[in-house]
């Protein structure tokens, strides 16, 4: 059920995030991000390591967004934004939500030991993971995040290994909420924030952000990318709590990886082998959710009965 | 206001974990290392005792510990760390950041050797590989001037927005177990005023840290960081006499022993200083005009301080306990850039003394006086022991 209250954008003088950013045209970047804020309101503070996310909070002395933005090293993520909530916390400001804005090479890869050790201490920060599957801002180069077989600067023969599962890393942390999310399902994405931001703890929800150029797309194909996406199950919308409670968001998959690989070119070299190997991989990961979410229906529903 | 101090028997470490509990830091995230340790040990015991009204953190590394101090530092309350050697390396990047964010953060570190091979021993290569990352570093010589310096360090970091490094050698100080004067509670609370920086990051009034910059923004920083470095010295001497009229005990910035109608001045840091000490009074004793200066203040090098502490000595004998590799003594370097120029300059002669924590007793530093004095001045550090 859709709650169109869900759906409202503020007035653009409302808006958290402004015009004038400095995005490439058509990307979901920014339209992702200004349904974040809208829901987590003026009392935010972000921290954007360097990112597609840094270049399009501006350069100073101009910034894109009306809260406080810190930007810390590239690795440094969630340590900074733990700093950041302690020193919030000693002057009384516990209602003021600490986000991360980060990209999959500040998460997945040189952000990961710092992201580690935030979710053991269950630091209270809402943490973004805003996921282009690779390091679209130097030029695409790969990163753990990139799928197999993609084309990047830095794996011109396509690259050889999987795609690193985040969602699982996290929840394996048994943090209180782990969740992917993607514009192209608003009232999912908005609901997933409106509840992360009620919750306490160390959350986590990450944002699959089809890369125009990265990913080879037309220049209006980010939304369309986003909803193959998830109807072919290479990015399921899913929610974990406390590590243990799956929730699966989307339906099982309607489309074939075939027809997400084809509105991409950096996958414009693959053989049918590799096509079918990718699909035997989305298959085996929905099924293995499938699993999770059906075995976790006990809990969740003493969970509520409780 | 009860302003009686305590006189309690502590270690160099202690001594710092008591000086932090004195100053109030609001954040302190910190990593173990040897033997930076006993530092974090006491913190933690002070806290779980309800003594100390901080947030805790202990991340995974001291790169997340000092990427943590930052923002909590640009959120507008007090900070404060420690770490030693290899921590003190890998927080190398975010030193730089500090510095750049204008974050009065105050770290201690224990100086000990950098790997690799592995060891434990005082030597202070590890915070002299950091003098450009913009930080103030004292180097102090007893449990005592730990405790004293760390609270006289916040005053100066926080009137100039400069991170500032208090260095204290390992076991010589870390460990070493004297007296110390605990000043009440009261007494840190006159000496340091509450942080209360003028901008902080506040969702009430949004600001950011970080965006990029343009070429002549970047340039105008880096000026205003150097105009604050500037105000240093004089600000740590202010810094040093407030302490000293609340206290009575004074450290100075540049400190000279018995340089009076000295020929010849041995120039040191840290702990050596305290065994240079005893060498010039031997040698005093035995009828040679020889003196002490210990450079308290190593960044901002306080180049005028010491070239009037070092007017009229005809030689002078630097002691580094640290190793540049193709230039020799880093303090020897120093001497010589500072001095250069100056009319009547005395001769600089440069002694790597302990380095890799190599014992260095007075009658040792006496017989290095003696030989060096033999030769002429080199560019080059000799090597003795």
């Amino acid at each position: 059920m859709i709650d169109n209250t869900l759906l409202a954008v503020p007035r653009r003088e409302d808006d958290l995030l402004c015009s004038g950013h400095a995005a490439c045209p058509g990307c979901s970047e920014p339209i992702t991000l200004r349904h974040i804020l809208a829901v987590l309101g003026p009392d935010t503070m972000a921290v954007v390591p360097p990112s597609c996310m840094a270049i399009i909070a501006g350069p100073q002395p101009f910034s894109s967004m009306r809260i406080p933005v810190y930007q810390p090293t590239l690795e440094a993520s969630a340590a900074a934004a733990s700093g950041l909530r302690r020193a919030l916390d000693a002057q009384g400001r516990h209602e003021t939500t600490v986000i991360v804005l980060a990209g999959d090479g500040g998460t997945y890869d040189i952000g990961l030991q710092c992201l580690s050790s935030a979710a053991e201490r269950n630091e209270n920060i809402l943490y973004f993971c805003l996921d282009n599957e690779g390091y679209m801002n130097t030029g695409a180069q790969k990163s753990s995040s990139t799928p197999r077989f993609a084309y990047t600067s830095s794996t011109p023969a396509g690259k050889t290994t999987r795609k690193k599962n985040l969602t699982e890393i996290m929840a394996a942390h048994g943090v209180p909420y782990v969740a992917t999310a993607s514009v192209a399902y608003l009232a999912d994405l908005r609901r997933k924030v409106a509840k992360a931001k009620a919750m306490r703890g160390l959350r986590l929800i990450t944002l699959l952000i089809p890369c125009l150029d990265g990913w080879g797309l037309a220049d209006d194909g980010a939304l369309g990318a986003a909803r193959l996406a998830v109807q072919s199950g290479a990015f399921p919308l899913v929610e974990v709590e406390d590590g243990v409670r799956w929730t699966l968001n989307s339906e099982t998959p309607s489309r074939p990886i075939a027809e997400y690989l084809a509105v991409q070119r950096r996958y414009r070299n693959l053989r049918p082998a590799d096509v079918r190997a990718l699909q035997g991989e989305i298959d085996e990961g929905w099924a293995r959710l499938a699993r999770r979410a059906q075995a976790s229906m006990p809990a969740a529903a003493e969970a509520r009965a409780a | 206001m009860n302003t009686e101090a305590r006189t309690l028997l502590l270690t160099g470490n202690h001594a710092v974990a008591w000086a932090a509990r004195l100053a109030r830091p609001k954040v302190v995230p910190v990593y173990p290392i040897t033997p930076q340790t006993p530092v974090l040990e006491k913190i933690t015991e002070f806290q779980a005792a309800g003594e100390f009204d901080a947030e805790v953190l202990t991340p995974e590394s001291e790169h997340s510990v000092m990427s943590a101090c930052i923002p909590a530092s640009l959120a507008g309350v007090r900070v404060f760390t420690a770490t030693a050697s290899q921590g003190l390396l890998l927080m190398h990047e975010l030193l730089h950041y500090a510095a750049g964010a204008r974050a009065p953060i105050v770290m201690a570190n224990v100086n000990r050797t950098v790997a690799s091979p592995w060891a434990f021993w005082p030597d202070h290569t590890d915070s002299l590989a950091q003098r450009d990352t913009g930080w103030i570093q004292y180097y102090v010589e007893s449990p005592q001037e730990a405790l004293d310096t760390v609270l006289q360090a916040y005053r100066v970091a926080e009137q100039v927005l400069v991170p500032a490094m208090v260095n204290l050698d390992a076991f010589y100080v870390s460990h070493s177990l004297e007296p110390v004067s605990v000043p009440a509670q009261a007494l840190a609370d006159a000496y340091l005023p509450p942080f209360a920086p003028r901008q902080r990051l506040d969702t009430a009034s949004p600001s950011s840290w970080g965006n990029v910059i343009s070429q002549d923004m970047f340039f105008r920083h880096r000026q205003a960081i150097e105009q604050s470095m500037a105000e240093v010295p004089e600000l740590a001497a202010q810094a040093d006499r407030a302490w000293a009229e609340l206290t009575g005990r004074s450290h100075g910035v540049v400190e000279r022993y018995r340089c009076d109608g000295a020929q010849t001045v041995v120039v040191t840091m840290g702990s050596m200083a305290g065994t240079a000490r005893d060498a010039i009074d031997a040698m005093r004793e035995a009828g040679q005009a020889v003196g002490l200066v210990k450079l308290r203040l190593f960044r901002p090098l306080p180049v005028h301080a010491l070239r009037a502490a070092l007017a009229g000595a005809r030689d002078v004998i630097v002691l580094d306990r640290n190793h540049s590799p193709g230039i020799g003594g880093v303090l020897h370097q120093e001497l010589r850039a500072a001095l250069y120029g100056m009319d009547g300059a005395p001769r600089i002669h440069g002694c790597l003394a302990g380095v890799g924590g190599v014992n260095v007793p007075p009658e040792h530093v006496a017989r290095f006086v003696g030989e060096v004095l033999q030769t002429e001045p080199q560019p080059e550090s000799h090597w003795v022991r």
